[in-house]
């Protein structure tokens, strides 16, 4: 690399603050250090408390990420079981026209109105925040899970094989994301399955590089060189030692990846490229909305635009908690 | 030096990812230019015409070279050359990319510094919250919404660029190009203003900040004469990662505001399936964004004497 020090994540994500070097995660089942080690640490107490209580101590301390928790998983109730108790006709658009009017305001009967197509515009919201939370979820697995393995790798290489790695990232990385994600949905025409590849194959790039950082450092450490001494494999030394101490850095990312997901798929549905009619998500929805905003339709713009940012600001706040409570280097002790 | 070689592989990297998308395209560029009913014999000629039917080697040997001599492909769809319906559109592009970036540097550098400065305070809670709400606010929501509230609602100002527009029209009519401006900033406003603050608060703590206090400099002084100098650095260098997400906001502002730059190109060709255009726009935005990342990196090493990118 050259001499300049480029702050890894902070264009993708300037708010998060993400820190860029690695930190070492507190224990996780079966590799925890002595128990001496975990007292000297929580001073504090007699009984040193469970990693996981702990952990929840410092989330629950956090009020925002507390109510974030709570709205998040209100709308994964919303959209996956909100039908069940309002029921409404989301597939048969020639129903739809038959029994009630098209853009109609709110009433008894709709209780968000009707869109363009006389679809009820609530069940719509839940029919596509149900692909927003889909897509948006599974993305953010698949970018996780390559980007962890392919940095691990790197890291753990080193030498001529992390050059080539990291030099094919930062190709990827130059590449204007919604550039690449409208050549990959013109290339692959977008359905739910398609649409989870493509997003998550455009954001695996970043965890690659978060992973190799830590990587590097892990490489390093006493217990990694104990393994090595014993005569551990090297798949046993990235796939038992290494990724599971990064599980802080995957986690966090992850969380934010999953905003990340449902933004570029709002993008993608806004700029028409969203799954097909009559299924629907909420990027489609709000472009079909502000087609009428000139007519004062409000209920097709605002709630699905409320909808996104609040989904969005929640995943952020909540991957903030997150990190703050898995990161042991930021709490005062 | 070793900057710009890396800026050529990569460059050269991303002609080949461009290149491999486009035999990804499933039934071959063929079915694409032809269309559905084409019949095999015309397959095999058509890709026998183009070179199609050679080792993929070859191909993107020529496809280089094409690239070199300023051939980015053809659109059938069109029926022109993609570097001809692309050219006068990066101009467009570059002005709305420019101005809006000098906008939101002119508004985020002092917001995060004032941030830095009285950090903690309600105001810099508060501002957090609302870079926070910016942050996640899709760049179309912002710019739709500010069409209804400032075009409809208040009528102050036209919800679209005028679509005849010249590459100049930012200065001379600007008021058509404030509401796209202006979105465009918002969302890098958000970023720089953030890492403004946080490169603020770290600078503070640097030990020749101490020192200047030590030596009785004045607040206002270790502020800007110190603190200030060494936080905007990093800025740079922040530019020029950022620059991929501005463009791709780029896209989607012009989309909303109808502004007839590349990125209103890229997804009006997506929706004709227009694939070689798509993939044209696609290099041309990346090979600028490559340059843009390699000027403020070279900028940064001139700015700082600390940074050498030569031989180290």
């Amino acid at each position: 690399m050259c001499s300049t020090q480029l702050p890894i994540l902070v264009y993708d994500s300037g708010i998060r603050e993400m820190t860029m070097e690695p930190f070492e995660l507190q224990p996780i089942k079966g590799q925890a250090p002595s128990r001496g080690d975990l007292e000297t640490e929580t001073s504090s107490h007699v009984h040193a408390p469970g990693v996981l209580r702990n952990m929840a101590g410092v989330f629950s301390e956090n009020k925002l990420a507390v109510i974030s928790v709570a709205f998040l998983v209100f709308i994964v109730l919303f959209c996956f079981f909100g039908p069940m108790l309002y029921d409404t006709n989301q597939t048969d658009a020639q129903d739809a026209l038959l029994n009630s009017t098209q853009n109609a305001p709110p009433s008894a009967d709709h209780l968000l109105g009707t869109d363009e197509n006389g679809f009820d515009v609530l069940g719509r919201l839940m029919f596509g925040g149900r692909i927003a939370l889909i897509v948006g979820f599974f993305a953010a697995i698949v970018a996780t899970t390559v980007g962890v393995i392919y940095g691990a790798l790197s890291g753990f290489f080193r030498g001529w094989p992390d050059s080539v790695l990291m030099r094919i990232v930062d190709i990827g990385l130059s590449i204007p994301v919604l550039f690449l994600l409208i050549c990959l949905v013109v290339i692959y025409r977008p359905t739910t399955p398609v649409l989870i590849l493509v997003i998550g194959a455009v954001s695996w790039l970043i965890p690659a590089r978060l992973i190799r950082a830590e990587t590097l450092s892990l490489r390093t450490r006493e217990y990694v060189e104990a393994v090595r001494v014993m005569g551990g494999t090297r798949r046993r030394i990235v796939g038992r030692h290494i990724i599971p101490n990064s599980v802080g850095t995957i986690v966090v990312f992850a969380t934010f990846d999953v905003a990340d997901s449902i933004l570029l798929l709002a993008s993608l549905g806004f700029l028409g490229f969203g799954v097909a009619a009559p299924q629907t998500d909420w990027g489609t929805m709000l472009s079909n909305g502000v087609n009428y905003a000139s007519n004062g339709y409000w209920w097709e713009i605002y709630p699905v635009g409320l909808c996104i940012v609040l989904v969005v600001v929640a995943l952020n706040y909540f991957g903030d908690a997150l990190r703050d409570a898995l990161e042991v280097r930021l709490q005062d002790r | 030096m070793r900057r710009v070689v890396q800026a050529i592989i990569v460059v050269l990297g991303v002609t080949l990812v461009v290149f491999l998308l486009s035999h990804l395209i499933p039934g071959g560029q063929a079915r694409a230019a032809l269309g559905p009913r084409a019949n095999h014999a015309q397959i095999i000629a058509f890709n026998h015409a183009n070179g199609y039917d050679q080792p993929l080697l070859v191909q993107y040997w020529r496809y280089i070279t094409g690239l070199v001599a300023g051939n980015l492909g053809y659109s059938y769809k069109n029926n022109q050359g993609v570097a001809a319906l692309i050219m006068n559109r990066i101009p467009k592009t570059l002005a709305l990319v420019g101005v809006s970036t000098l906008l939101a540097l002119l508004i985020a550098l002092p917001l995060g510094m004032a941030q830095a400065v009285r950090r903690n305070s309600g105001f810099d809670y508060s501002m957090t919250a609302v870079t926070f709400v910016l942050y996640a606010t899709p760049a179309f929501l912002i710019g739709e919404l500010s069409i209804i509230f400032f075009s409809f609602t208040l009528g102050w100002l036209p919800s679209s660029v005028p679509s005849d527009a010249s590459s100049l029209a930012i200065f001379t009519n600007p008021l058509a190009f404030v509401l796209p401006v202006v979105t465009l900033a918002a969302l890098t406003i958000a970023a720089f203003s953030r890492y403004m603050r946080s490169s603020v608060l770290d600078a503070l703590t640097g030990d020749y900040i101490r020192t200047a206090r030590a030596k009785g400099a004045s607040p206002r002084r270790v502020l800007y004469g110190h603190a200030m100098r060494n936080a905007l650095l990093p800025i740079l260098t922040l530019i020029g990662l950022s620059l991929p997400a501005i463009v791709g906001g780029a896209l989607i502002t012009e989309v909303v505001f109808n502004y007839p730059g590349m990125g209103l190109l890229t997804v009006q060709a997506a929706q004709n399936i227009d694939i070689p255009l798509v993939l044209g726009t696609t290099l041309v935005a990346t090979v600028a964004t490559v340059g843009g990342s390699l000027l403020a990196d070279v900028l940064y090493a001139a700015a700082d004497p600390r940074i050498r990118l030569g031989n180290s």
